[in-house]
């Protein structure tokens, strides 16, 4: 017989389990509530990540604690003070140099007022380089530990540690604040915290690198988790919404993506049942939810509404591709980029026709020339058009230039198969 | 905390006469609103003398220690709380002098 348990110990899986939901629930408001308590982002990585530690040794034996959020945050806080009052010349420097500790009075934070969204916003702020600000947010707000990161992004470890290193020291040593942007600037600095979210979920759902699996869901999965994230600190904003719903209705085509062979399945290829219907019916709700606000869609917005468009097609003839291209058009005048461009005329060659699509695509050609879908899009149209040869050579320039391994097995197929002129 | 915004240029002229009152108008502005240090525009670099007095005798060359295209042609310190608002200041001061701005804080 085994012994009784004795006090209030767990089973080791319950209390293992129990820390891996406190660390995706918790993680981000135990750093955050420390970088505001001690300003000060090491001090708040570092004692966040041992009170994690100690409740690995702590919960088996002791139980899980009633309140999982507040436990951490306490043993956290005592942590970081005892790290201050060991190295009590680095507590003067940091009071010297520290970030802002409290956000400026003169301005109402308002409903917004949450310590994770200052952290966010520090992390994710302009100033920083882009590759800092990704490294920054997946580390303090996403919690994905620094070996996670850099096998995401395919560099070294040590690289990755001083990238964030370099971007705390910058933090510190230009007084980034630990703020919520004024209103004035929020919508510029929000989409600033977006594009970081967006590049985050384009790694994992198209990797760019040759080195890397072609899709990672791991990465989608945690751009969804920190979008949800700023859902619930920015409810109001449409952006915020229509990039949600963008990722929902991209992650959702994703088990008809990637054929058994590990190839890219064209979107007019795909499995249209194996896509997932809870996360399109979440999707689509969100795209309703901004039409009917009634206010003017931004980027993500009107990206998030072509895609729901997609997923409503019960087949790929069905699309309803006037739709597609009025929502393009309104996108090229909020940006008028080459890129989006481009997806347009792709759009364009289903409701006009190849030949006029080829057209608008060659006035693409000087801005897009590195850019290997515009090869790979200028390939499937001269195909079309029985320019085989011309379109051999379009394949070829794609393949060249694509990195995701899944497309270029696609590619090379898509390029086998041409029939000769 | 203090901020330096360097104001950086690629061509030798100096401010015209646009500028200047656009710089003076944005400087009576951050005076009245507390921001001031202290600002001044700089002559052209080939005006400039370099010493160096770091061994026995000081060396005094003519010329830019750096010959490089961009040359820094003024500078403003103000104070500020933190760095957004020392980057809004700086967006209207690159506005105001037509040039680009580096922001730097002091240590």
């Amino acid at each position: 017989m085994q012994p009784q348990g004795r006090g209030a110990g767990v089973p080791l899986n319950d209390a293992l389990s129990a820390i891996g939901r406190a660390h995706r629930e918790e993680w981000a408001r135990v750093v955050a509530s420390l970088a505001r308590r001690f300003g000060d982002l090491d001090i708040a990585e570092e004692s966040s990540a041992e009170a994690f530690a100690i409740a690995v040794e702590r919960w088996p034996v002791d139980g899980v604690p009633p309140n999982p959020g507040a436990w951490l945050t306490m043993t956290a806080g005592r942590r970081a003070i005892d790290r201050l009052r060991r190295e009590s010349k680095r507590e003067n420097k940091h009071r010297e140099a520290g970030l802002v500790i409290d956000a400026d009075p003169h301005e109402p934070l308002g409903a917004i007022d949450d310590d994770r969204l200052r952290l966010i916003f520090t992390c994710a702020h302009p100033a920083l380089a882009m590759e800092a600000r990704v490294a920054l947010t997946l580390r303090m707000v996403g919690g994905l530990s620094a070996g996670e990161i850099a096998r995401a992004f395919l560099v070294t470890e040590s690289t990755l540690g001083q990238r964030i290193t370099r971007a705390k020291a910058k933090i510190r040593a230009a007084g980034i604040p630990y703020r919520v942007p004024a209103a004035h600037d929020l919508p510029a600095r929000v989409s600033g915290v977006l594009a970081v979210l967006f590049l985050v979920f384009n790694e994992g759902y198209l990797a760019t690198g040759r080195e890397s699996d072609p899709m990672r869901p791991a990465l989608t999965a945690e751009a969804i988790r920190l979008t949800r994230l700023v859902r619930v600190l920015l409810p109001d904003d449409g952006e915020v919404a229509g990039l949600l719903a963008l990722m929902l209705l991209t992650e959702a085509r994703a088990p008809g993506r990637i054929s058994a062979s590990g190839e890219l399945v064209p979107l007019q290829e795909q499995d249209r049942g194996a896509w997932h219907p809870a996360l399109i019916t979440e999707g689509h709700s969100l795209v309703r939810e901004r039409l009917a606000s009634g206010v003017a869609p931004g980027r993500y917005q009107l990206l998030a509404a072509i895609n729901a468009v997609h997923t409503s097609a019960r087949d790929f003839r069905d699309t309803d591709w006037s739709q597609v291209l009025a929502l393009y058009d309104q996108l090229v005048r909020l940006d008028p980029s080459p890129v989006v461009a481009l997806n347009r005329a792709i759009a364009v060659a289903e409701l006009d026709g190849p030949e006029v699509a080829l057209a608008e695509l060659e006035d693409l050609e000087p801005a897009l020339a590195g850019y290997h879908p515009f090869h790979a899009s200028r390939a499937e149209l001269l195909r079309r058009l029985h320019r085989s040869s011309d379109a051999a050579v379009a394949y070829q320039r794609a393949i060249d230039l694509a990195g995701n391994t899944a497309e270029v097995a696609h590619l090379t197929r898509r390029r086998r198969q041409l029939r000769p002129a | 905390m203090q901020y330096l915004f360097s104001v950086i240029h690629d061509e030798i002229e100096l401010a015209t006469a646009e500028e200047a009152a656009a710089i003076d108008v944005f400087n009576e502005r951050i005076q009245t609103e507390g921001y001031w240090v202290f600002a001044g525009g700089l002559t052209a670099p080939d005006a400039a003398t370099v010493v160096d007095n770091r061994r026995d005798q000081a060396l005094v060359t003519d010329g830019p220690f750096l010959e490089s295209k961009e040359y820094l042609a003024g500078f403003w310190i103000i104070e500020a709380p933190d760095l957004d608002v020392a980057l809004a200041l700086a967006g209207d001061a690159s506005k105001a002098c037509n040039r680009k701005v580096e922001v730097r804080a002091f240590r």
